[in-house]
């Protein structure tokens, strides 16, 4: 019987010369067809001996298993290049740009607002909230602040009646908050901070006739004007992520407290005035009736914008309230 | 209040510098808001007289003057200005004097050489303008410096008062505060009680002896109120910001100034009758020094004599009785009124005086008749004259009360142990009276403290004099209670966050707007109204915030923004019965695009079913819409929100004519909500997840084209078919192949069976049933 090993040879040109589906089976059935090479082959065998024709056989088999696995790979192969030729085709600019949405952002008094209200809520204070459109005895008289009291000159105030004014300082809700709490039969220790909008007939580079303040008030038995300092100097730290901040306390009236301060925050080599604070006046724990000698506690109002405006380096107040896009856009990150 | 560094160290001299002193004053609470050097710097600047002026040959404006100033030889100067004279005193700037950024040199001007220059005010820098030289009096030294001679090395000081401290309204008062810091010394002008030389006298009858304890006048004859008042005082008054008006006037003024004590001279000869100080009458009338007349209420106090009320008491003199210059003889006030008397009165006649100021927050009434001896002497000094007797009418002085301070009340406040010798100490520095008793001191106020009431203003002036720099800033110690974090309320950030996460940016606008927005948007006639606006376009209370961010969607379309998403969340303001009720919303504006322009999506305006998108979020999917109409809000594409409902706020598309009001090229969709029902939630209560898969089936459906959708969903549900889950609208169609007046709507519909798989017969069922209830509830054909 004539040695067929060369047939697998042949067979893996053939195929390799092929170039479409239609070519390759044109060239397997030379091989492997009904008058293929290997089939006449085994055709032959039956004129073997019987002696002969096991080894022949097997011989026979081991060139077509050659010849199907040369025709497989030739398969694989076009099928792998037809698939990396579609795959090219399908290749995209990944540079261009995703297909987007608006992008949406919080007002810097908001995100500051936040960052206030997440840092005093870290150490247990509450949020708390009043009207704006306030009577003149909580925006005035429950603060310590009679009729015709000079302070009350202090405060430019909108008077929207007789006995209303647009709240002038969000410290009233420090007295709504402490008679609520009473008519709840909670007492102290209180800890609350109160943010929100507040009014002063006052309109220039640095003055909105609407701006933020957070005010604070703790009333324990045993908080004093040293905790005060340590309160409001660590909150600073921490807004501004600067453990050299000092806060300096200089002496300042406001009715509703005493000893009064002014509080000055060291910045930038200088002192910055960051707000007003004191010791709950006696006269205020009077009108809600919590008794002064067994409870003391104190009282801090922030401005929102002035801390904004320091932490984003905002330089004009009135970019707050211009609402320009561009420069609400810039605090989205 | 303003006053000079010169003036404060005649009664008070310290060992600070201007800037030390400063820095002490703000320290102790007197807030230093304003520093100035009263002149800027400048050196070899003497006093020169012209002693020869002749024309410059070559120039006719200058002249070729010989100045004295006080060396052997006279200087030769050119000089242009039009006063320039022979005996003229002015300021002359040697060689190597130095103006502001001007050296002077020897020159030569026009040819002539000319050494040194005369200067005007402006020149010095103590003037904006000046139309010559600067002159000086005859009397003024020739060769002296003219910084000595002007006392130009001063400081003023601009003093931000609190109202607690009166005291301080006085160089006296602000020497005792720097006297209590620094423990300088202080040295009061002398004050000689005057002998009365003559006995002329005006009897005073004070009828409201609780509200003027104390009046003191005193008539002097005889004066010279043509006077020059003397250099030294114009320059006091100038530096705390008064200006020089006649000398009488200018004499009160200064004792006010020195002492803090307001005080008032009438023209004696204009007097008819006795002085009275009591209440207004029913509509009397007063002509005020500065003019006007006013009408007095009862509780106006008033000084009155037997024509009438001539001076509000203090507040400002009568025009009728006033000094001039012919006046020869005047009665000098000066009385104590208490400031709850005071208090307002000025505001409500709009007026606001020196003396209202002081009196409504506290005048030492220990110190009235030593004001009135002090502007007597100065009255004699410059003036001449001669004196009167004092009359005087004390009544019911204020009580200083004692007040007990407690040393272990000083520890628990101030949080830091003050010892108390130290106590005791500061106390003493204040001028304080006390005794002590155990912890305790008992103190009494001296009569300039009108803010010393209780213990916590006595622990206050413990802490300021041991300087609230010194207390230490200390981290409380306390007991940690968590705090509540309810189930049922939403913290009110996660609306903000809703909307931040659909791509709205938040915007703030002023809570006062402009009155058209509430006539014209939400059909309001009768606004909120401030009762002094800071602008007339700023004058109402909003009830709604669609004004403000349409306000804010113009000024961006006039910055070249073509679209815009934005939101804010705010109280709004509303009437009721009694008083005002405010309502926190959340307004959303949508306008322009509603995707930023890109190359991967046609461009596409929004309309109202995006915006509803946002509504849908912000309602937990349980927002109700019904067709209403709105005043600011497109007819056919307006839908009130109902929750629960409860009518909660409104979505739609701003009415055209609102559109082309504004200016605006594109349409706009608006939404406002009450905020109060959305962050109403509840738990999430856990249902078992089936593991049967559900059935889905697809129909369309023929109806009426004005049915609205939502109640074909609301009637599938209502009927309970069994098995059928959900149903879902996934497209609408109109046009080819439907009648004019109809529409296509496609469901895709899931049903399911709790307890095993569907088989198909029972979907089919369920589906017979809801084509069933569709034909006979809405007439719906089924679409081939």
């Amino acid at each position: 019987m004539a040695n067929l090993d060369h047939l697998i040879t042949d067979a893996e040109a053939d195929f390799a010369a092929c170039d479409t589906a239609t070519a390759l089976e044109d060239a397997k059935a030379k091989y492997l067809g009904k008058t293929g090479a290997i089939t006449e082959a085994l055709k032959g065998l039956g004129r073997l001996s019987a002696e002969e024709r096991p080894s022949a056989g097997a011989a026979i088999n081991v060139v077509k298993k050659g010849v199907e696995a040369a025709l497989n790979a030739r398969r694989d192969a076009m099928l792998d290049a037809a698939q990396a030729e579609q795959l090219a085709g399908e290749s995209l600019d990944v540079t261009l740009p995703a297909r987007a949405q608006s992008v949406g952002g919080l007002h810097p008094v908001t995100l500051t607002l936040r960052r206030i209200e997440q840092l005093f809520h870290s150490i247990g204070f509450d949020v708390a909230t009043g009207p704006e459109i306030e009577t003149d005895f909580y925006n005035f008289t429950a603060l310590n602040i009679p009729e015709n009291h000079p302070a009350r000159a202090m405060h430019d105030t909108f008077y929207v009646d007789d006995a209303h004014v647009l709240r002038t300082h969000t410290s009233p809700v420090q007295v709504h908050y402490m008679e609520n709490a009473l008519k709840d039969n909670k007492t102290p220790p209180l800890k609350i901070i109160a943010p929100g909008r507040v009014y002063r007939v006052d309109s220039d580079a640095t003055h909105s006739p609407m701006f933020h303040q957070v005010e604070g008030l703790w009333v324990d038995q045993h908080v004093s004007f040293a905790n005060l300092k340590g309160v409001v100097q660590t909150f600073l730290q921490q807004f501004f992520e600067r453990d050299d901040l000092t806060v300096r306390f200089r002496p300042s009236f406001f009715p509703f407290t005493e000893p009064s301060a002014e509080m000055d925050m060291s910045w930038n080599g200088g002192w910055l005035e960051i707000g007003g604070c004191g010791m709950v006046h006696p006269e205020v724990f009077k009108h809600v009736n919590i008794d002064s000698e067994i409870y003391q506690g104190f009282a801090f109002g922030l401005g929102v914008e002035r801390l904004a405006m320091l932490r984003y380096g905002v330089n004009d107040l009135r970019h707050f309230f211009n609402n320009d896009l561009r420069f609400l856009s810039q605090f989205s990150k | 209040m303003q006053f000079s560094e010169y003036w404060l160290r005649q009664f008070v001299n310290p060992t600070l510098d201007a800037d030390a002193l400063g820095h002490a004053l703000t320290m102790a609470g007197l807030e230093v808001e304003e520093q100035v050097l009263v002149a800027q710097p400048f050196i070899n600047v003497v006093i020169g007289e012209i002693i020869s002026a002749e024309r410059h040959p070559d120039a006719d404006r200058l002249q070729l003057c010989k100045v004295d100033v006080g060396q052997v030889e006279p200087l030769q100067i050119v000089c242009g200005a039009p006063n320039a004279r022979v005996g003229l005193k002015a300021p002359c700037a040697m060689i190597g004097a130095k103006l502001a950024d001007l050296t002077i040199k020897k020159a030569k001007v026009r040819g002539i050489e000319s050494s040194g220059m005369m200067c005007s005010a402006k020149e010095l820098g103590l003037a904006e303008d000046a139309d010559g030289l600067m002159e000086f009096p005859s009397s003024a030294a020739v060769g002296q410096n003219v910084r000595d001679y002007l006392r130009l090395d001063d400081t003023l000081y601009t003093i931000k008062l609190t109202p607690n401290r009166a005291d301080c309204l006085s160089i006296l008062g602000v020497a005792r505060d720097v006297a209590a810091i620094t423990g300088a010394p202080i040295s009061l002008p002398e004050m000689i009680a005057i002998t009365p030389s003559n006995h002329q006298n005006v009897a005073v009858n004070v009828a409201e002896p609780v509200a003027c304890p104390v009046y003191f006048g005193r008539v002097v004859a005889g004066v010279n109120a043509k006077a020059k008042t003397p250099g030294w005082m114009v320059r006091a008054l100038e530096r705390s910001g008064l200006r020089s008006i006649s000398v009488i006037v200018d004499i009160t003024n200064f004792v006010l100034l020195e002492l803090g004590q307001p005080m008032h001279a009438f023209d004696f000869d204009k007097l008819s009758g006795d002085i009275a100080v009591r209440f207004a009458q029913a509509d009397e009338c007063i002509q005020l020094l500065n003019d006007t007349e006013v009408r007095l209420a009862s509780d106006d106090l008033v000084i009155a004599d037997a024509s009438g009320a001539i001076a509000l008491a203090g507040i400002m003199g009568g025009g009728t009785t006033s000094v001039s210059d012919e006046t020869s003889n005047i009665f000098l006030e000066a009385a104590f009124f208490t400031p709850d008397v005071i208090a307002g009165k000025a505001r409500r006649l709009g007026l606001s005086t020196d003396a209202s100021y002081r009196f409504e927050r506290g005048v030492d009434y220990g110190n009235t008749k030593q004001a009135l001896e002090r502007a007597t002497a100065l009255v004699l000094a410059i003036c001449g004259g001669d004196a009167g007797q004092v009359t005087e009418a004390v009544g019911t002085l204020p009580d200083r009360k004692t007040v007990v301070l407690r040393c272990s009340r000083v520890a628990a406040v101030l949080g830091i142990d003050i010892p108390k010798e130290a106590v005791g100490q500061i106390l003493t520095q204040l001028g304080f009276s006390f005794t002590q008793a155990d912890d305790s001191f008992i103190v009494q106020a001296p009569t300039y403290r009108f803010d010393i009431e209780r213990e916590a203003d006595l622990i206050e002036e413990v802490a300021r004099l041991h300087g609230y720099d010194k207390i230490p800033a200390i981290n409380p110690q306390a007991s940690v209670n968590m705090l509540p974090l309810p189930t049922a309320k939403l913290n009110a950030f996660w609306l903000k966050d809703a909307m931040l996460a659909q791509g709205y940016q938040e915007v703030v606008t002023y809570s006062f707007v402009d009155e058209s927005w509430e006539r014209d948007l939400l059909a309001n006639p009768k606004p909120i109204k401030l009762m002094n606006p800071i602008a007339s376009n700023l004058s109402v209370m909003r009830t709604g915030l669609w004004g403000g961010l349409l306000d804010v969607l113009t000024y961006n379309i006039n910055r070249k923004q073509e679209r815009a998403m934005l939101f804010e969340v705010g109280s709004t303001f509303h009437r009721q019965e009694v008083g005002y009720r405010e309502e926190a919303h959340i307004g959303g504006l949508c306008y322009g695009a509603v995707s930023p322009e890109q190359w991967s999506v046609p461009a596409r305006d929004v309309d109202f079913y995006d915006v509803k998108a946002m509504v849908d979020i912000l309602s937990h999917h349980q927002a109700e819409y019904r067709k209403e109409t709105h005043p600011a809000l497109h007819p056919g594409q307006t839908a009130r929100i109902y929750l629960k409902g409860q009518a909660i706020g409104w979505l739609g598309k701003l009415h055209p004519k609102w559109q082309q009001h504004y200016s605006l090229p594109k349409s706009t969709i608006l939404f406002e909500l009450q905020t109060q029902a959305l962050l109403q939630t509840q738990l999430s209560v856990y249902t078992e997840v089936l593991k049967f898969i559900p059935v889905r089936r697809d129909v369309a459906i023929v109806v009426d084209c004005t049915l609205e959708v939502q109640s074909i969903i609301d009637a599938v549900y209502k009927a309970e078919i069994p098995f059928l889950q959900k149903i879902q609208l996934f497209d609408i169609y109109q046009g080819k192949g439907i009648a004019e007046n109809k529409k296509s709507l496609a469901f895709l519909i899931l049903m399911q069976d709790t307890h095993k798989t569907m088989v198909d017969s029972e979907a089919e069922a369920a589906m017979a049933k809801l084509l069933e209830l569709l034909k006979n509830k809405f007439d719906a054909q089924l679409r081939n």
